[in-house]
């Protein structure tokens, strides 16, 4: 049987569809201000109900890639299509997305119902049916008190909810949300994000969320793309981007992991498996099972995340290959994970995070310990980029 | 928390703050002291003015303080005959009545130039910003009497507008500008002079105004005119106010303006007040017209707080 990378969240992959039409397709976009290059000629194709994350540092261009599918910006090349149609050109009042910002934007004159109402009020629809679309998105954001209050009465949560009634009440193809949990504390950024993913999924709209918050990236999307200076570095699902990162920096970038150069020594046949290397660095040698296009020689870099490392006193039965020698210099405790950090001879370090499982531990590892750490052939990978 | 504090004060506390609340009720009485002084003690003496009798004496009224020991006499002599004199003559009403004209037209033209400006220099590059707002206070290094003068040689007859219109052919030779001296000149005047004081009230509240709330109109489908009336102006209101007060009250009294550009016909008050008070000598009658005046715009002013609490 094939093995897959992590939990499968729901069965929702139009991305492997070669016949899957893109709902918004972002089409070789450049964006420059001046001399610098916010988005590099950059394409991704983002698919109807799909809760799409943009996830990168700050000054990477995902709220600028954003802010253009918004209209805010117009992009200095390339085009975006939504649905078909390219919208360049056309204003932000007449673009069929809605965007939950950053600060929320709500309107201080205006009380909560106002607010709501804003939208709808645009489209000229009927003030019956405004006050009933009110209602609705007042109960489903559980504000139904709160209709009559101006938004400086308001907890930073509930304003949070407000903003987001506000850009659901238009139900609009596209559901924007620039760093939506920023301003909330974990608890509630929590609670949240899974509302949103309940809200995505009953209401059937497409979610771009933009964030430089990994976790919140991984918990809610479908896909994340992972931008770098203008550039996406890597568009997969959650699980790919942690279990299969494609290269270093979105390796280091999402979650903990240790990354140890070397030289490739040897690919496949030689090991016996179909796609193993053989990696040698200074007094280490580590052999994955990975189909890889590096060849003999090539510089690459061996990557881990450090709860699939081992860690014990006792050395393993092959201490030559996969298996790191070294004395415990730094403890760190996360409650749920203890984190190792082992320093070998040489001065090297690799971090070893082993789950605490049981309350009682009849003989801890502590400092200075000496200690092996060990890895299974598919543990780690290889990172040619 | 509170209670046990009223009804059990600490001796130490006590002692210790003794020292800082008479500096803080000193800090607090110097501008109510200041007030008294050079608004409260001046605006009595007007009022007892007000309520005296014209003299051919110095000063030119009756009855003057003699002391204590006349003093039923004293009081006995005033009365409210001016204030009802104000009422007969339709000279000071109507005066009152143009000033209050000139002040709503003069504020009303002020809002429609000084709020373009204002919103234009909020929207400006940040940059420029502080060049902008030094430009609008610029011409408060001139002296204000100098550049009233100086529109009197814009606009008189054979002025620089006059050959500014006869050099690019809009005017034929003999014709002149019929500006000078009209109520119009007077409204030039009163725009150019007041146009900082809507300006700066107006710019504070715009540029603090958060741009992101236009972009969230413009995202719910609101153009831009509209985002203008829905969003921008609203918010906008408490320095719309400000500004419209800090004109209006002191254009009311304006008489330097009037005085130096505006016609024979030109009625405001304040210069009814000159002439009553310099040309007839007529200090009580003058006197009265100051106290109406002052009790007519305290009116605006208690509109103003109110709403200036009801922003906070």
């Amino acid at each position: 049987m094939a093995k897959s990378l992590g939990p499968v969240k729901r069965k929702f992959s139009p991305w492997t569809d070669p016949n899957a039409v893109p709902f918004i397709r972002f089409e070789n976009i450049t964006k420059r201000f001046g001399d610098f290059v916010a988005v590099d000629n950059l394409t991704l194709d983002i698919y109807e109900r799909e809760f799409f994350s943009l996830l990168g540092p700050s000054g990477c261009g995902k709220t600028t890639l954003m802010r253009m599918l918004a209209g805010f910006e117009e992009p200095t090349e390339g085009r975006i299509l939504l649905q078909g149609q390219d919208i360049s050109g056309v204003p932000p009042y007449r673009r069929p997305t809605n965007m939950m910002f950053q600060s929320y934007a709500l309107f201080p004159h205006m009380s909560v119902e106002k607010n709501i109402a804003f939208g709808l009020e645009q489209d000229n629809m009927p003030k019956g049916e405004i006050t009933a679309r009110v209602q609705e998105m007042l109960k489903l954001v559980k504000l139904e008190q709160f209709a009559k209050r101006k938004p400086n009465q308001l907890s930073g949560g509930q304003r949070q909810r407000v903003a987001l009634a506000r850009s659901l009440a238009k139900r609009p193809k596209v559901l924007l949300l620039d760093e939506p949990l920023g301003a909330l504390d974990k608890k509630l950024r929590e609670e949240t994000q899974f509302e949103l993913m309940d809200l995505q999924q009953t209401l059937g709209m497409t979610f771009l969320i933009v964030t430089h918050d990994q976790e919140e990236a991984m918990t809610v999307s479908d896909r994340i793309a992972v931008m770098d200076k203008g550039v996406i570095m890597q568009v997969a699902t959650p699980a790919e981007i942690y279990e299969a990162p494609n290269s270093r920096y979105v390796a280091d970038f999402i979650g903990d992991i240790n990354i140890i150069e070397g030289k490739v020594a040897d690919t496949a046949s030689a090991l016996g498996a179909p796609g193993a290397v053989k990696i040698e660095t200074e007094g280490l040698s580590i052999t994955v099972d990975q189909e890889c296009q590096a060849v003999k020689g090539d510089h690459v870099a061996f990557a881990i995340r450090p709860e699939k490392v081992r860690i014990s006193p006792d050395a393993p039965a092959d201490p030559s290959v996969n298996a790191f020698y070294g004395e415990v210099w730094d403890i760190g405790y996360l409650g749920d994970f203890s984190l190792f950090i082992v320093r070998s001879e040489d001065g090297r370090f690799m971090r070893a995070a082993q789950a605490n499982v049981s309350r009682l531990v009849d003989r801890p590892i502590t400092f200075e310990d000496k200690v092996w750490l060990t890895w299974p052939r598919d543990a780690g990978l290889v990172l040619t980029r | 928390m509170a209670t046990v504090a009223e009804t059990n004060p600490a001796p130490h506390s006590a002692k210790g703050t003794g020292g800082h609340s008479w500096t803080r009720w000193l800090v607090v009485a110097v501008p109510y002291i200041w007030l008294i002084l050079f608004f409260v003690a001046p605006f009595l003496i007007i009022f007892k003015i007000s309520l005296s009798d014209t003299a051919i004496a110095m000063p030119p009224y009756l009855p003057t303080f003699d002391g204590f020991g006349s003093i039923g006499e004293f009081f006995s002599e005033l009365d409210f005959e001016n204030y009802i004199f104000l009422t007969d003559d339709p000279l000071y009403i109507m005066s009152y009545l143009s000033s209050l004209r000139i002040a709503a037209i003069s504020t009303i033209l002020l809002l429609l130039i000084g709020y373009p400006m204002a919103l234009a220099m909020a929207r400006a590059p940040t940059s420029i910003r502080p060049t902008l707002v030094m430009l609008v206070i610029l011409p408060f290094w001139t002296s204000f009497l100098i550049r009233v003068y100086a529109w009197i040689g814009i606009l008189k007859p054979d002025g620089l507008l006059t050959l500014a219109l006869q050099t690019i052919g809009l005017m034929g030779e003999g014709e002149q500008v019929q500006i000078f001296r009209t109520d119009y000149a007077v409204f030039i005047g009163i725009v150019y002079s007041y146009l900082p004081f809507m300006v700066l009230p107006l710019y504070a509240a715009l540029e603090k105004m958060d741009n992101t709330l236009l972009e969230a109109a413009s995202d719910l489908g609101c153009p831009p005119w509209k985002a203008f009336w829905k969003i921008t102006f609203p918010l906008s209101l408490p320095g719309v106010i400000a500004g419209s007060m800090i004109c209006f009250i002191p254009i009311t009294g304006e008489f330097v303006i009037p005085d130096l550009l505006g016609g024979a016909d030109t009625l405001m008050i304040g210069k009814t007040l000159w002439t009553e008070f310099f040309g007839n000598r007529d200090w009580p009658l003058a006197s009265a017209v100051a106290v109406i005046l002052l009790v007519m715009l305290v009116v605006p002013i208690m509109i103003f707080q109110n709403q200036q609490k009801k922003v906070v």
